[in-house]
């Protein structure tokens, strides 16, 4: 009888311990993996400027009517559309160009072409506006105080002035009244691992390919290789800000 | 000339309140503006992603470019030794930050985080000419004050003009930080040009002027001190000759543009068939800001008149609106030259298509937040002149012109 009393007891004393272990894993547990996302995503190792991301757009390839890469930009980043076109934020839009000697028309994507001498972080006041090791040109909006500067200042207004309060934000691209911002090349898909951009996959969904995008330091990567091979140029090259999106066939 | 007795601005009590409440109250109006403005977000004002500078930055650049003008009828007098300027030199110090002050709360209200000013107080990018004009705007202040205390305290005399120099380099310097945040805009057309540096320089001469010139005769006028000719006639040659050196630099400009293909389509703009900002550039800047002005202010008998005088500074101030308006807004809204040779015919963001370009109007919260700083900088040199003996008790021709028997 003591023994089956025992029995029981360790029975129950060993349930105990395993719903205690189970509830102990569950409320340490999530801490633990948002530590080990943490410690890959804060960027603790740092960006190294043996990379430079970059981008070549064949406007040959680039579909008239399809917008695409606008529309993955927009629900990739979270853009609001409050139905105000003159203040609602653009990270990249579809332009259509025709010459005025030939008429031949091209269209193309247009968004930060991320220079190497950014006039943006030139003139921002308080750094905010900046360009990182690995090419990246971003705004820092801890610092940003909105004086919109960088937005005179952008040969390819490519920046947007947050006009109003923005209610849902995805957590990887946090944002606020006041600030401006701008592409970032997808910045949180790169510094997890990831090396396409939203607009890039929207068109190679599509069957384009009119972008393509990469390490421009890395001379096996898709992108080098065709810079190599196509010939390419910089929008305002006049400026030469030498920049990190370049176009082919304008 | 003898010697100069100042005293505090003597306007019998209740009309001195009035006129501060009603210029605090304008003042407070322009406040609940920028509280509306920032509650809301920017997209309450005419202001968009394709005009991204509007009112706010036409009344604060105004202020803080005609505070620097302000500051030169002392600069005259100490710097240049000329004793005809020398009672005007406190009043002309007051003014000069009081307007500056009046321009930077313009311009902070209208910032998207204006709850970081500390951030942009402390936090520097070298490379930014804006970063260097907080330093000279504040700068500024810490050093007009200084000089005051040496037109005002009889021990620190001695470094007056010393003080008076160093202020004098110093405002040059800020009008030529305020000019290079356009010329320094490699981006825009209308902009990127190194004139626009000195051009600011010799716009603050005039503006500045002109505002000094409308308070002085106001105060005196209002406490019915005497304001001599001799004072009057000299500041309204002197303003004349400004407004016709600005109209020298825009010539200068536009001409320089002119010559060269690929401004053409922006002067045209300008000049021609810009709509708003051609009407704003003929009407508001060379005719009435320019031209009128220019004929009273020489004209034999007119511009001996006050009233004529006082109306030609008020059409200097609206040709200086204008004149700015021109610049800042129009240079935005002339669309930005990406692909020379092409005519841009979609647009998923406003980029000029067909040439089009942007538009923008002003709303009345923005407008009023402009005029709020005016009221601002008018209030604080009132109280000024009220609490210190900044005014000269008499400004009669018998007591400042050496030439007067």
């Amino acid at each position: 009888m003591a023994d089956k009393n025992n029995l029981l007891a360790n029975k129950a004393r060993r349930s105990f311990l395993g719903k205690a272990a189970a509830a102990a894993s569950l409320t340490v547990a999530p801490g633990v993996v948002l530590q080990s996302i943490a410690a890959v995503k804060s960027g603790t190792e740092g960006v190294s400027d043996n990379t430079r991301w970059g981008m070549l757009i064949d406007t040959s390839k680039c579909a008239d009517g399809c917008d695409a890469c606008v529309t993955a930009c927009a629900s990739e980043n979270g853009l609001p559309v409050h139905e105000r076109p003159k203040s609602d934020p653009v990270w990249i839009r579809k332009v259509k160009l025709k010459d005025n000697l030939t008429d031949s028309v091209t269209t193309l994507p247009m968004m930060c072409q991320h220079c190497e001498k950014p006039p943006c972080a030139d003139v921002c006041p308080t750094g905010a506006s900046f360009r990182r090791a690995d090419g990246i040109v971003m705004v820092d909006r801890h610092i940003c105080i909105g004086c919109r500067y960088c937005m005179m200042a952008c040969p390819y207004k490519a920046r947007s002035f947050i006009h109003e309060e923005i209610v849902l934000k995805p957590t990887h691209t946090p944002r606020g009244k006041g600030c401006v911002e701008s592409c970032n090349f997808c910045v949180h898909r790169l510094d997890s691992g990831n090396e396409t951009t939203a607009c890039q996959e929207a068109c190679q969904k599509e069957g384009h390919n009119a972008i393509i995008f990469g390490d421009l330091k890395d001379s096996s990567s898709e992108v080098s290789q065709a810079l190599r091979n196509l010939p390419s140029r910089e929008i305002r090259a006049d400026l030469q800000l030498n920049t990190g999106v370049r176009y082919k066939d304008i | 000339m003898k010697k100069i007795h100042f005293l505090e601005w003597g306007l019998n009590s209740p009309r001195y309140w009035g006129i501060l409440a009603v210029l605090a109250a304008i003042a407070g109006i322009g406040g609940l503006s920028a509280l509306y403005m920032e509650h809301n977000g920017h997209w309450v004002t005419g202001m968009s992603n394709q005009v991204v500078w509007g009112m706010p930055h036409i009344f604060a650049i105004f202020l803080i470019v005609a505070a620097s003008g302000a500051l030169n009828v002392a600069s005259i007098a100490s710097v240049f030794g000329k004793t005809p300027y020398k009672p005007l030199a406190r009043l002309s110090a007051v003014f000069a930050v009081t307007l500056l002050i009046g321009g930077l709360l313009v311009l902070v209200l209208d910032l998207g985080r204006p709850d970081r000013l500390i951030v942009a107080m402390t936090t520097y990018n070298f490379k930014s000419i804006f970063a260097w004009n907080i330093l000279l705007y504040t700068g500024f202040m810490v050093i007009v004050i200084v000089y005051l205390f040496t037109m005002m305290e009889r021990k620190a005399q001695q470094y007056n003009k010393a003080a008076g120099t160093f202020a004098f380099i110093w405002r040059l310097t800020l009008t030529t930080g305020t000019g290079s945040i356009f010329g320094f805009i490699v981006a825009r057309q209308a902009f990127d040009a190194a004139i626009m540096a000195p051009m600011f320089v010799i716009m603050s001469f005039s503006f500045g002027l002109a505002c000094f010139l409308l308070l002085l005769m106001y105060v005196y006028r209002a406490d019915g001190r005497e304001l001599g000719d001799s004072v009057v006639l000299r500041l309204k040659n002197l303003l004349g000759v400004f407004v016709a050196s600005v109209f020298y630099f825009t010539l200068a400009y536009h001409l320089t543009n002119l010559y060269a293909t690929e401004n053409h389509s922006l002067e045209r703009f300008i000049l021609l068939d810009g709509g708003v900002y051609t009407n704003i550039f003929w009407i508001g800047q060379i005719f009435l800001g320019t031209l009128v002005p220019l004929g009273i202010l020489y004209h034999p008998s007119l511009g001996k008149m006050r009233n004529w005088i006082a109306i030609s500074c008020g059409l200097v101030v609206l040709g200086a609106f204008s004149q700015l308006y021109v610049i800042i807004i129009g240079g935005q809204a002339f669309p930005m030259q990406m692909f020379p040779g092409k005519t841009i015919i979609e647009s998923g963001f406003y980029d000029g298509v067909n040439g089009m370009a942007a538009s923008y109007a002003p709303t009345l919260a923005e407008t009023l937040l402009g005029i709020g700083g005016v009221s601002v900088a008018v209030l604080m040199a009132l109280v000024v002149i009220r609490m210190l003996p900044i005014l000269p008790i008499s400004l009669a021709d018998k007591d400042v012109d050496p030439h007067a028997s």
